[in-house]
């Protein structure tokens, strides 16, 4: 069941070229990419519910698809459970017969018990309520569940947020949370939200007009300035970012506080939900990071990285995203500076700077998604 | 026997014309099934001929159909003798010729009902169906069938009237014969024809009107009901 699972496709539908090839190892993985760009038409190939022209899928030593040896394994039969992006219920069955479905199908040994599930996504109380009764989130919730329970051994999510406003998203992000830190085989979520990636992904997929862009460690990939810059379009006004993976360390109640540590930088975010000694990951936007080329004094700016510049790349409308790298070298930090101010304080590669944070975007596990103020 | 609301004849008439519109629809609703979702699925060569044999009966004139299938299913017709010979089954100038004049009649309106409602049916249900395990059949069964149900029932009851009301096709294959085929409206018929028939026939129209809009009543309150149960709206649809 811990299979991993790999997939080549290749597939030509008018003028549109999908040619992508990856794994996906047990955890989450992340496909992430613009609208168009060929996420969905890939998984409904791993399910099995089209037949790509050259195409080679399989899950472990089971093969589901391989056009070269003329194999296809129907959609039933392929052990995958695929949530949609509109919860796809059945209306003529209540949320128990809709989470039974797949159970009676195929069931009994799901990854979770049933049990479990409806406690998991909440659905006690909806048992014997029919679809249309249901909130967005109600219903995609019983979405997750019902392919949950239908014995999957690969989990597929094609944006289960997309169709909902930002309060079911809210809603509905623990649960994911909680699938991830429970589930022990390869789940893929297909998001062009990063928010939602960063938060759930442990490897991402980069997909960019039907071609694989870039893959690997999530926050690797994703704290790449091209790769941000595919993405960005169209995952709100977040910006250039940096994804930290970071512990927390301590709590200050009085002061509303929590420092977390990463490698090689301590920072002060307000106070997070988690108990310490717990993995949270950070989202620092590039624009709420200032340079100083001294070491600060008399500041209020209490969290500063030290470092030395990696990179200066262009950022488009004349700003310029400077790559900030660690002393011990672990860590990437992205500040976004204006042209002139790059050519006022001579910025160059090699130099070493201090990064000055303001703000810290939180997108910790188990977190209510948030922008952390820190104290200044 | 003037203190009773019909004649023995009137409610012999009554019914033969409920039991042959009973028969006739559940016969040709196999048949229908197939048919509509044929053509709401599946592109195959011949759909075309397929769509125009289907509602051949809508548009050629009953009497056309009724000859035709005295053709065919007469005592010496080519598939009535065989039947006749080998099942032992008469269906000429009997209430069962009368049901399958009811059924091919109806037919069309069976199917142009049960097309709509296949048509209608959100296709991601039954992908869904099928990456949750279940087989074409299966989902055939488990979601299709369920979700067309109102338009089943409108359908079988659209046939169902059809079948009740039937006339040229029917008197030409199976004739008049009191207590077999002679059903509402062939009873009616009848009464015009012969003298001081007037009163008879007011009474068999107005058991007529009565029964079709008590049958197109039920149908559509049943229909609405059912939808409202599923759908969770009279008109809307959820997708």
């Amino acid at each position: 069941m811990n299979a991993t699972l790999s997939v080549e496709i290749k597939r030509q539908i008018e003028d549109f070229t999908l040619d992508v090839a990856f794994d996906a190892p047990p955890g989450v993985t992340g496909i992430i990419g613009r609208s168009g760009a060929g996420k969905t038409m890939t998984l409904q190939a791993i399910a099995g519910l089209s037949r790509p022209e050259s195409a080679l899928i399989a899950l472990g030593s089971d093969i589901y698809t391989d056009t070269a040896r003329n194999i296809f394994i129907g959609p039933e039969k392929r052990h995958i459970g695929y949530v949609f992006q509109e919860a796809r219920l059945f209306p003529h069955l209540t949320v128990a017969g809709n989470l039974d479905y797949g159970l009676t199908r195929r069931g009994p040994d799901t990854p979770i018990p049933r049990e479990e599930v409806i406690g998991l996504l909440g659905l006690r109380h909806l048992l014997d309520r029919r679809p249309h009764g249901l909130s967005g989130g109600e219903a995609q919730r019983v979405a997750i569940g019902r392919a949950l329970l239908s014995a999957p051994h690969l989990l597929l999510m094609d944006e289960p947020l997309a169709n909902l406003d930002i309060a079911r998203r809210r809603e509905i992000m623990p649960f994911l949370e909680a699938l991830h830190e429970r589930l022990r085989l390869p789940v893929i979520f297909v998001s062009h939200n990063m928010e939602e990636v960063v938060r759930l992904a442990d490897r991402v997929v980069v997909f960019e007009g039907g071609r694989v862009a870039a893959k690997g460690d999530m926050a690797e990939v994703l704290n790449r300035v091209d790769v941000q810059n595919l993405i960005l379009g169209e995952s709100g006004d977040d910006g250039l970012g940096t994804i930290l993976n970071a512990r927390i360390e301590s709590h200050d109640d009085a002061e509303n506080l929590t420092e977390v540590a990463g490698n090689g930088f301590n920072l002060f975010v307000q106070r997070l939900p988690q108990s310490a000694g717990a993995s949270v990951r950070l989202r620092l936007r590039a624009r709420d990071v200032t340079i100083a080329t001294a070491a600060p004094h008399g500041l209020s700016v209490q969290n500063v990285i030290e470092g030395n510049i990696e990179a200066l790349e262009e950022a488009g409308t004349g700003q310029v995203d400077v790559s900030i790298r660690t002393r011990e070298g672990e860590t990437l930090l992205h500040a976004l500076v204006t042209g002139r101010a790059a050519r006022l304080l001579n910025l160059e590669t090699g130099m070493p700077v201090w990064g000055l944070i303001k703000t810290v975007a939180i997108a910790g596990s188990a977190s209510e998604n948030r922008m952390a103020d820190l104290d200044r | 026997m003037s203190d009773m609301l019909l004649t023995p004849a009137e409610a012999q008439a009554l019914w033969l014309s409920l039991k042959i519109g009973f028969a006739g629809a559940l016969l040709s609703l196999p048949f229908g099934l197939l048919a509509a979702w044929l053509l709401s699925r599946k592109s195959f060569p011949g759909k075309f001929a397929l769509d125009l044999f289907v509602h051949l009966p809508l548009v050629m004139p009953p009497v056309v159909t009724g000859y035709l299938l005295l053709l065919t299913f007469g005592t010496r017709g080519l598939l009535g003798q065989w039947m006749q010979e080998t099942l032992g089954l008469t269906i000429a100038f009997n209430w069962k010729g009368a049901a399958l004049a009811a059924a091919i009649m109806g037919f069309p309106l069976l199917v142009r009902a049960l097309r709509l409602s296949f048509d209608a049916v959100d296709r991601k249900l039954e992908q869904a169906a099928r990456t949750l395990g279940a087989t074409q059949w299966d989902v055939l069964r488990s979601i299709t069938l369920p979700l067309i149900m109102p338009g089943l029932l409108t359908g079988l009851l659209l046939a169902f009237a059809r079948g009740l009301g039937e006339f040229g096709a029917t008197i030409t294959f199976v004739a008049n014969i009191p207590g077999e085929t002679q059903t509402l409206p062939i009873a009616l018929y009848s009464a015009l024809q012969s003298p001081g028939g007037e009163i008879r026939a007011l009474r068999l129209l107005v058991l007529s009107v009565v029964l079709a809009i008590g049958a197109l009543a039920a149908s559509e309150i049943f229909a609405a009901r059912m939808r409202r149960r599923i759908f969770g709206t009279r008109t809307e649809r959820a997708t």
